[in-house]
């Protein structure tokens, strides 16, 4: 097979993934080499000595969350002795946006990719600013992501049951014509899945149902991690073609960027996690972000988020941007892809399909980089998000995944 | 023998490729240009653009 051949082969198979959204579990029931002990992360391994700040804080409120600790000092120690299981939620198909912290008893969506047999997961979104995915953890925090895990997700459960479970990819390709890029902008997504759900939750009867469905109407990144679930089961579907140089996986912890590539393994290319160029909330500046964090940017390797940033004019007055801006973004990343969707559409491009399959190939002869949409973390733990921006992903990475690739080639 | 067609006989449009000093020259010249996008392979660095040159569409992969 040609390198030509296997890229198409790659392509092909994420065009045909789908992504039905078949259920709510705790993630111990379902997500693959998950002990009791253990703690997820975002991006690629980092060990707790040098993660992030956020990520930190994320996982002290874990620590609080699951009853292992009862003060954050107690959690640090915890930690400290080694007696919890760090790994990158990659390496379990899952995905967490931001610090991406997933233990045992937090609730996962399950997505399935029925083309390819993958599976996927990603914790519930628990809404913007304070919020334990940023490093937050005081009691309201805690308050909230507990009625998240244990409330609001068995009601949604039941929902999705009765609806016999939902097709997330439709939902996306829907929500890009109503001025989504499925990332820093799900607003129409969760407005499509909570008109999907609402007639399920009320006939249900179970639970707090108002509560929950006000949850979902003013919560508007819900979607966000049903479409990075969505996203991971496409393109795990598409990973370990030989001979393509697709990106398959970008991700961030904090300290590190990180890509997967589709024909080297499951192997990581990192370089420093970047800084992020954004909007801050009122009394907050660049001097207060850690470098750019999170699972999130499987979207853009989906040909979401930044990629698809046309399509979300609204998007960019929340990252600090223009609508041309917006335009310009999509047109540069179809220099670097090597495809275009055929589902998810762009309608200010004449409804061209969004710029699809990052090449490395491309990224290292244009010095184009992926532009990342992103939610900006303040540095130190319990804090918070603080703005919203965009990365630019290191060109390092790609480098050396061009260099790995080529080692790799019959002589 | 019929002699060759004049090479620039009409009103002459340009399109450059390369440096941006030959359309700025023929732009002063008011001569219409249109320049491409162009730059070396990972911006000129031999070594990258060598590795480029072993991964065309065509390599076997394996």
């Amino acid at each position: 097979m040609t390198i030509g051949d296997a890229n198409r082969e790659c392509l092909r198979r994420i065009q045909a993934g789908t992504a039905r959204l078949v259920a709510l579990r705790p993630a111990r029931d379902v997500v693959p080499g998950l002990g009791e002990r253990s703690v997820l992360h975002a991006g690629p391994p980092v060990a707790w000595e040098r993660m992030c700040g956020p990520m930190r804080g994320a996982v002290i409120g874990a620590c609080l969350f699951e009853g292992w600790a009862k003060t954050a000092e107690d959690a640090v120690r915890l930690a400290d002795s080694g007696a919890l299981a760090f790994d990158p939620c990659h390496h379990h198909r899952a995905v967490g946006p931001m610090a991406g912290i997933i233990t045992p008893s937090m609730a996962v969506w399950v997505v399935q990719n029925d083309a390819r047999g993958t599976e996927a997961y990603a914790t519930l979104n628990e809404g913007t600013g304070k919020v334990l995915r940023f490093g937050a953890y005081d009691p309201p925090v805690l308050d909230r992501f507990a009625w998240i895990n244990r409330a609001l997700a068995p009601i949604l459960d039941g929902a999705l049951q009765r609806a016999g479970g939902l097709d997330a990819k439709t939902l996306i390709a829907r929500a890009l014509t109503m001025g989504d890029e499925c990332h820093n902008r799900t607003t129409a997504a969760t407005c499509l899945l909570t008109r999907e759900l609402a007639p399920h939750v009320a006939a249900a009867r179970a639970g707090d149902t108002e509560r929950a469905l006000a949850f979902l109407a003013r919560t508007d990144h819900f979607f966000l991690n049903i479409a990075m679930a969505a996203c991971k089961a496409v393109l795990d579907g598409a990973h370990g073609v030989r001979g393509a140089t697709v990106v398959t996986a970008m991700a961030r912890n904090g300290v590190e960027f990180g890509l997967r590539v589709s024909g080297t393994g499951d192997r990581w290319f990192t370089a420093p996690a970047p800084k992020v160029d954004g909007l801050y909330f009122p009394g907050y500046g660049p001097e207060d972000a850690n470098p750019d964090l999170g699972d999130s940017a499987i979207t853009e390797a989906a040909g979401l988020g930044g990629f698809a940033m046309a399509t979300a004019p609204a998007v960019v007055q929340f990252i600090g941007g223009t609508p041309e801006l917006a335009l310009q973004i999509t047109w540069r990343m179809y220099e670097i892809t090597l495809g275009e969707h055929e589902t998810f559409k762009i309608p200010a491009l004449d409804f061209r399909g969004a710029p699809l399959g990052i090449d490395i190939r491309r990224v290292v002869e244009t010095g184009i980089v992926p532009a990342i949409d992103t939610g900006l973390a303040h540095r130190e733990a319990g804090v918070g998000q603080v703005g919203a921006g965009i990365a630019e992903a290191p060109i390092a990475c790609f480098v050396q995944a061009l260099e790995a690739f080529v080692a790799e080639l019959p002589i | 023998m019929t002699p060759p067609a004049p090479l620039l006989g009409g009103d002459t449009r340009v399109i450059n490729i390369g440096l941006d000093l030959f359309a700025e020259t023929l732009e002063a010249l008011g001569v219409p240009v249109v320049s491409v996008d162009w730059r070396p392979p990972a911006g000129g660095d031999r070594r990258l653009a060598a590795l480029l040159a072993r991964t065309g569409d065509d390599v076997e992969a394996g």
